[in-house]
């Protein structure tokens, strides 16, 4: 692979990382946390629905988890693809 | 001893810490002013970055705004931490590999144009400032409160702290006070909390008391809290309404928070690009131990105040004026609590009188209106000790926390405002062949000149103080946001596309604004009224359609002009990959 052809492929690689980081982070914060709360209010959690508790907690580790994921995947990509700082 | 002193003697001894990291990280040269030498650990940088965003909004204001409210208000939650999930992945790694100095830098350099550089100097001047109005102040308050000097006073105290640190220091100086001032305030807002959540579920973590059993009344803390408002005619705690606004006002925070210039030029200080990614995620380490604690806060301290004023249960008597806790006089004096027996019978009722329900009730026992006639939200996290009876250290601890918060974000701001003005407009713009030490000269007088126009607004402040934060977030949201992602991820987005794609964001979430709110926020010159909302968006969920429109005209532009030019693409391929970001410089 050529130096470019390479950059595309890694370029190709993040997008889809951040694709599916995206989804999740939507479903954990507006899926679960707000539009889906009706749906999910039978499983009960802590005197309330996990609705609830996404919207108060679960939604924010869900991002912590996920930024740090990023990073971590990306950071092998860098060295897969050479594309990494020296 | 007293309580003030006790106040003086911790605020004063945070501040000589804040000085004594001022001396100790002087900076030398533009690279250390306006990048802190791109020497700082990510966890560090994390920790700075908590500080910086974490406002006086967040820590003063939130929890109440959550208690008073409940579910609903969990936007601020999620929308304050979900920014950081965007930045982390669409935006911080790539400009630190840019590797500039500031936000208009890149979006003049990517779109080859002085005059997109010049707007986009506009619209952070415009948001950074009306967000540092706010910070003035609230260090104001806190300081009048808790060191019982005249607001004006504290103001001056307050700018004069600031001046000594970020003037002297750059981001270098700020940088490690932030580091400082994040320990102040975590500290000083997790401590009650525990302290609460032991009281009332005997859980040691507020996060998971939250979720337990209220100990006097043997159920869940929030089926207490949800039993007891609904008797007192309140909305329920955990119900909500209106899912679609709530959404939509939720992605205006946001990509709000992700186009704030102020955090996002706190990701240029780390030494590599992979650094920048860690950094976003300590980050939001650092800020969920707040943002966590945040509704438990909220939810306890609203308990606490019901079961205050209702000692005997709802159905019993309500609290006798003179058995009312010590905290209701220190916090009356302030103008920001007052109780008014409206019926005579030396009780105080609270409940809620707007609500239909309620009036047979009322009528039945005697009530004459809500007796708890002011209780201001902002008190919530500063009274909260008071509340839970806890000592005197602890409160001192609050006031200097407050002041931290207040502190480390108009220090931040004032970093993107001056570098803006030194870096983007004297040096790129007016005069280009300025020295480096005249360039590092030119930036602390722009910083000086910042901290004196702030320090002006602060001590009179235009009047609209509430509306200018959801102006700063509206257009980092239509303004900024948009146009640097689009930099990044279109190599075909060109200078005529970004300029016009810019004017249509900022210029369509100002008017929609304006329109509602009155022309420049005076009062009574609005055109519309909320009955006449565009699709039923208030102006503070505006962001997000301003964000819309900015992608759509930008991308309409760009279609219709020509490509931009090989260097310029070239550019966007080199900020896509790690490889060659210029590494670490010593200090």
């Amino acid at each position: 692979m050529s130096d470019q052809e390479r950059a595309n492929a890694y370029w190709k690689a993040n997008l889809r990382l951040i694709t599916w980081s995206l989804a999740i982070w939507f479903m954990a914060s507006f899926g679960f946390g707000i539009l889906f709360r009706p749906v999910l209010s039978g499983i009960a959690i802590g005197g309330t629905d996990l609705g609830f508790w996404f919207a108060q907690q679960g939604s924010i580790l869900v991002f912590l988890g996920l930024i740090f994921f990023y990073a971590w995947r990306m950071n092998k990509l860098d060295a897969e693809f050479g594309v990494g700082e020296e | 001893m007293e309580q003030t002193t006790l106040n003086i003697i911790v605020v004063g001894l945070s501040f000589a810490l804040y000085f004594g990291i001022a001396i100790w990280a002087k900076a030398g040269s533009t690279a250390e002013f306006y990048a802190a030498g791109r020497g700082v650990n990510p966890v560090v940088n994390g920790m700075a970055t908590a500080a910086d965003w974490m406002s006086a909004a967040s820590f003063i204001s939130m929890a109440g705004l959550i208690a008073f409210v409940g579910y609903n208000n969990s936007t601020f939650l999620m929308g304050w931490t979900g920014g950081y999930v965007l930045m982390a992945m669409l935006l911080a790694p790539y400009l630190r590999k840019f590797g500039k100095y500031t936000v208009p830098e890149f979006v003049g350099d990517r779109f080859y144009s002085n005059k997109a550089r010049v707007v986009a100097v506009v619209a952070l001047i415009t948001m950074s400032v009306t967000y540092v109005i706010g910070q003035m102040a609230g260090a104001g308050v806190a300081f009048s409160r808790f060191l019982e000097v005249e607001n004006t006073t504290g103001l001056l105290i307050a700018s004069g702290v600031v001046f000594v640190y970020a003037v002297l220091g750059g981001m270098k100086g700020i940088t490690y006070t932030q580091v400082a001032q994040y320990c102040v305030l975590i500290i000083a807002y997790t401590i009650p909390a525990i302290f609460i959540s032991l009281q009332l579920t005997g859980v040691f973590l507020p996060q998971i008391g939250l979720f337990s059993e209220h100990t006097a009344s043997g159920q869940y803390l929030l089926v207490t809290l949800d039993s007891l408002l609904n008797d007192l005619g309140f909305n329920q705690y955990t119900s909500g309404s209106s899912p679609w606004l709530m959404a939509l006002f939720t992605l205006s925070l946001m990509i709000g928070t992700a186009g704030l210039p102020h955090v996002i030029i706190r990701f240029f200080t780390v030494p590599r690009v992979s650094d920048a990614r860690w950094s976003a995620g300590w980050a939001l380490v650092f800020i969920a131990l707040l943002y966590l604690t945040a509704p438990a806060v909220g939810a306890m301290a609203r308990l606490n105040i019901m079961t205050t004023m209702w000692p005997n249960g709802v159905q019993g008597e309500a609290v006798q004026v003179e058995e009312l806790p010590d905290w209701f006089r220190t916090w009356s004096v302030t103008g920001l609590l007052a109780v008014e027996d409206k019926n005579g019978d030396g009780k105080i009722q609270y409940y809620n009188d707007n609500s239909e329900a309620m009036t047979a009730l009322a009528t039945e026992r005697g009530w004459q209106g809500n007796e708890l006639v002011t209780f201001n939200r902002d008190i919530l996290v500063l009274a909260n000790p008071e509340i839970a009876g806890l000592p005197g250290w602890v409160i001192a601890l609050i006031a200097a926390g407050g002041i931290a918060a207040a502190l480390s974000t108009a220090a931040g701001l004032l970093l993107a405002i001056s570098s803006a003005v030194s870096h983007d407009l004297i040096k790129s713009t007016i005069n280009p062949n300025i020295s480096e030490k005249g360039e590092l000269l030119a930036a602390r007088i722009s910083m000086a000149a910042a901290i004196v126009v702030a320090t002006y607004l602060g001590l009179n402040p235009p009047g609209f103080a509430a509306q200018v934060v959801a102006l700063a977030f509206g257009l980092a949201a239509a303004s900024l946001f948009p146009t640097l992602m689009m930099g990044i991820f279109s190599r075909r987005m060109n200078s005529a596309g970004a300029t016009a794609g810019m004017l249509a964001g900022l210029i369509s979430t100002t008017l929609y604004l304006f329109l509602y709110l009155g022309w420049f926020f005076i009062p009574g010159t609005n055109v519309l009224t909320p009955d006449q909302y565009l699709f039923g968006i208030p102006p503070t969920h505006f962001g997000p359609v301003g964000a819309l429109l900015n992608f759509g005209v930008a991308f309409l532009v760009a279609r219709m002009t020509a490509e931009p030019p090989q260097e310029i693409q070239d550019l966007v391929e080199s900020v896509r990959i790690p490889r060659g970001a210029g590494g670490a410089v010593s200090h």
